[in-house]
Formats: C-alpha cells, sequence, structure tokens
C-alpha cells in the first residue's frame, strides 16, 4: 500500500497548467461536456485558433461564460446550478435530448474529475460509500463521450494513489477513461497501463511510478 | 363548444391528486420548478406521494417544502444532495424517506419511453456499477448493455413560459429541462404558466409541448423564485 508523508511530495503543475494542457488538446469544432469544478477552468484556456461548443446537460448546447450580476437569469443555468449565459448559434432542448447528445455518441469530450482510476480505465467519481447518494450525469457521461479526460490530483490530501490497479470506491463506469491529466503527468490507458504522454519537468519516471498503484510506462 | 384547459384556481386544478399518487415534478433545481403547484398540494394535505424528479429541493420552498411537510414517501432522483437542501437530507438520515438513485440520463430516457410507449430499453449507462445490480443485461455488437424500465406517473406538475388554452407550450430557456417528457410520461399534467395567450399567438413552429400532452393549465403570473425565497428565509407554509 503506497502512502506518501505529504510534507514530501514534489509539487505538481497547477490546475490553471492541467487545464491549459487540456484545452490543448480539444480540437476545433468540438463538443465539449466540462464537469462542475476544476474541469469549468478549461474554457479559460482555448487558444485563439479554434471554436469549442461547450454542453451542459440540463438542456443547453453553445454555453458561455457566467453572466455580469445584472444580467443573470435564474433560467439560465448550468448543470451546477449556476447563472451561465448563451453564445450566438446556442440552443435549449429538453433533458432527453440533451443527454441523447451524450447517450447518443454525439459529445466528443468530457471532462470531469476523480477519486480513483484503474489501470484499464474505471473510473469512481460520484460517490465515497458513505452519505446520500448522488450521481447527477457522470454515469451517462462517461458511458457516452467519445473521449473521457478526467483532471485530477495525481494523489488524494492523505497521500494515496489516485491512479490504482483496481477501484475501492463506487465505480461510475467500468473501462471508460481515456486520457488522465494529473498535476504530475498526462497519461493514457492503454492495454498495458498507464502510458505517460508527457511527464511533468520536475519528476522522473521512477518518482512517478512510486506514487501509482499501477504499472506506468513511457 | 371550446376546448379550455385552464382552470379557475388551485383547487380546481388539484381536485383530482390522491393520497399515494405518483408525481413527476419538472425543473433542474429551480429552473421549471412548478413551485406554486407544490405549495398548493401542501395546503390540499395530500400524503403519501411518490415524487420522481431531478432533485430532491432546496430550502423550505417548493418541492423541499412539501418533503418537510412529511407529504413524500419516497423520492426517485438522480441528485438529491444539493447545496441548499434541508428537509430530504433530514428525513433520510433518520431512515424516513425512502430514495431510489437513477442516472440523470437514464431517468430523462425512462420518462421519456413511458411517454412513447416503450416499457424498456438497454442502455450502456451504469454497466459495472452499483446501480447496475439486480438489472438484466444483453450483449450487442460484443457490449454490455443494462435494460432500464419505463417510469410514469399519475400526475406531472410542470412550469411553463406560456400557454395557450390548448395546452400548447413554450418554456423559458433552461427551465425546459425536465418538463416537457414529464407531461407525455404522465396521465395527468398540471402545468403552472406565467402568461396565456390566444391560440393564434405562439407560432405553431415554437411550439414545445403540443396540448396533446397537457390537460389542466394554471396562470401563475408571478411565481416565486426559490433563490431569493430562500435568502429571504421564506418558508412554507
Amino acid at each position: 500500500m503506497i502512502n506518501i508523508n505529504t510534507n514530501d511530495l514534489i509539487k505538481g503543475w497547477d490546475r490553471n497548467t492541467i487545464a491549459s494542457k487540456i484545452a490543448n488538446d480539444l480540437p476545433h469544432s468540438s463538443y465539449v461536456n466540462l464537469g462542475i469544478g476544476m474541469p469549468e477552468l478549461v474554457s479559460q484556456y482555448i487558444k485563439e485558433d479554434r471554436e469549442i461548443i461547450y454542453h451542459s446537460e440540463n438542456g443547453l448546447l453553445g454555453m458561455g461564460p457566467s453572466p455580469n450580476e445584472n444580467e443573470i437569469d435564474l433560467d439560465l443555468i448550468n448543470a451546477g446550478k449556476k447563472p451561465v449565459s448563451i453564445l450566438p448559434g446556442g440552443s435549449f432542448c429538453h433533458h432527453a435530448d440533451s443527454f441523447s447528445m451524450i447517450r447518443g455518441g454525439h459529445i466528443d469530450y468530457c471532462v470531469l474529475g476523480a477519486m480513483e482510476i484503474s489501470v484499464t480505465g474505471d473510473l469512481a467519481n460520484w460517490s465515497t460509500g458513505k452519505g446520500i447518494p448522488a450521481v447527477g450525469g457522470a454515469m451517462d457521461l462517461v458511458a457516452g463521450a467519445k473521449n473521457v479526460f478526467v483532471m485530477t490530483q495525481h494523489l488524494t490530501k492523505d497521500g494515496k494513489p489516485k491512479l490504482v490497479q483496481k477501484c475501492t470506491l463506487p465505480l461510475t463506469g467500468a473501462a471508460v477513461v481515456s486520457r488522465i491529466y494529473s498535476d504530475y503527468a498526462v497519461l493514457d490507458i492503454t492495454d498495458t497501463g498507464f502510458k505517460v504522454i508527457q511527464l511533468n519537468e520536475d519528476i522522473t519516471i521512477e518518482y512517478l511510478q512510486s506514487v501509482t498503484d499501477g504499472n506506468i510506462y513511457q | 363548444m371550446q376546448i379550455n384547459k385552464i382552470k379557475k384556481d388551485m383547487t380546481e386544478i388539484l381536485s383530482n391528486v390522491f393520497d399515494g399518487a405518483t408525481i413527476m415534478v419538472g425543473g433542474f433545481g429551480e429552473a421549471g420548478s412548478p413551485i406554486e403547484l407544490l405549495h398548493g398540494l401542501i395546503d390540499k394535505g395530500t400524503k403519501d406521494l411518490t415524487i420522481i424528479a431531478n432533485n430532491s429541493g432546496n430550502g423550505r420552498v417548493g418541492l423541499g417544502a412539501l418533503i418537510g411537510q412529511r407529504q413524500v414517501k419516497k423520492v426517485i432522483c438522480s441528485f438529491a444532495r444539493s447545496a441548499k437542501g434541508v428537509t430530504f437530507p433530514e428525513l433520510y438520515n433518520k431512515g424516513e424517506i425512502e430514495l431510489e438513485v437513477v442516472p440523470q440520463g437514464t431517468l430523462a430516457e425512462r420518462i421519456r419511453a413511458a411517454g412513447s410507449g416503450i416499457p424498456g430499453f438497454y442502455t450502456a449507462t451504469g454497466v459495472g456499477t452499483p446501480l447496475a445490480e439486480g438489472k438484466e443485461e444483453k450483449i450487442f455488437n460484443g457490449k454490455k448493455y443494462i435494460l432500464e424500465e419505463a417510469l410514469k406517473a399519475d400526475f406531472a406538475f410542470v412550469k411553463a413560459e406560456t400557454a395557450d388554452r390548448y395546452g400548447n407550450l413554450t418554456y423559458n430557456k433552461t427551465a425546459r429541462n425536465f418538463n416537457p417528457i414529464m407531461c407525455m410520461a404522465a396521465d395527468t399534467s398540471l402545468v403552472q404558466v406565467k402568461n396565456i395567450l390566444e391560440p393564434n399567438e405562439i407560432n405553431p413552429e415554437h411550439v414545445i409541448t403540443p396540448g396533446i400532452f397537457v390537460q389542466s393549465l394554471i396562470n401563475i403570473e408571478n411565481p416565486i423564485i426559490e433563490t431569493n425565497a430562500i435568502e429571504e428565509g421564506m418558508t412554507y407554509p
């Protein structure tokens, strides 16, 4: 069992750097669903050379940024129930159509957070097994989006690996994750383990392996 | 004689709602939530309800208030852990209310299926998770799916923006959400609407819910805004 003293941890990329790496990997004209929280940062780092269309699962395609205080409309919210805006070319639809966009494989990328990701791409991010169970749209997103990107810290707050041989928490989906963006590395899920696509400049592959509970290779 | 689905008051529109009914409640958080119809149900005192909704209410307004009055025995929803939820957690933690968790897209599709005469469907959502337990599995083209059954209701409580006397509806922005499909899936759809127009005033190209899916309407011109109501400390009754 890997358990790192959190005082000894190497400081990795900050969340803005991780967000910009994800933003760079979203191709022009993609339809993208960004999870609530850290993944929302990604939209701030999309370069001028591309246009991305954001989907919010409560029936909004073409979502724009938070409005100014005087433009807030409580009938225009995102999946986190926060006021947002709609961009030119945007549209509204009902919930079944909105989830057909997800479940029918029309969303190119979804980006979400994680509690655990297994070496085979299983994702646990909806339940710690305690409290009121609440899943929202996470299971639909991971089952339906063409590419599932995870944006996460490499270790939990207590210094335990989030990249694991086998998830211990209730799954959101089995074999669903395509790529992981952590503060230490960008990794693809492959048949033979976590494949390092990009390694943090301050970290060695040996160190990365020591904080990962599953095979890593370059 | 002309068709007219507009009811004169809350007592009339809720007259057939019975104890033990299953009620779909539209809305995603507060957007599109039929707060006045829910308050009408508190006044009427209808009990032992099963509520199908995306969430489980905020504060002590609308659905949160109905649950707080212990009129609900079970909630079927995707996300019962709202930041401003008060009444549902209170009862849930005491084991005094039942919860069925359904992934949001599966919830929407089960509702849509019921409204379309489809008794069940296979989906990849939830495969390999605790929410697939006890569900039939089937392989299509080498990929595993689970069977989900249609979700019907006795009533749908819905909030719309504009209606005519036929029950044709339009909505406002993301306040549309579950409302149109719930109108389709319930035996009786009760709609609170801000504006009632003459039939020729809604462009047929703009109708979102055709009147066939709507049984009764009530005009609520200035509905309560949940966020403001909670900030002001409103409780109902």
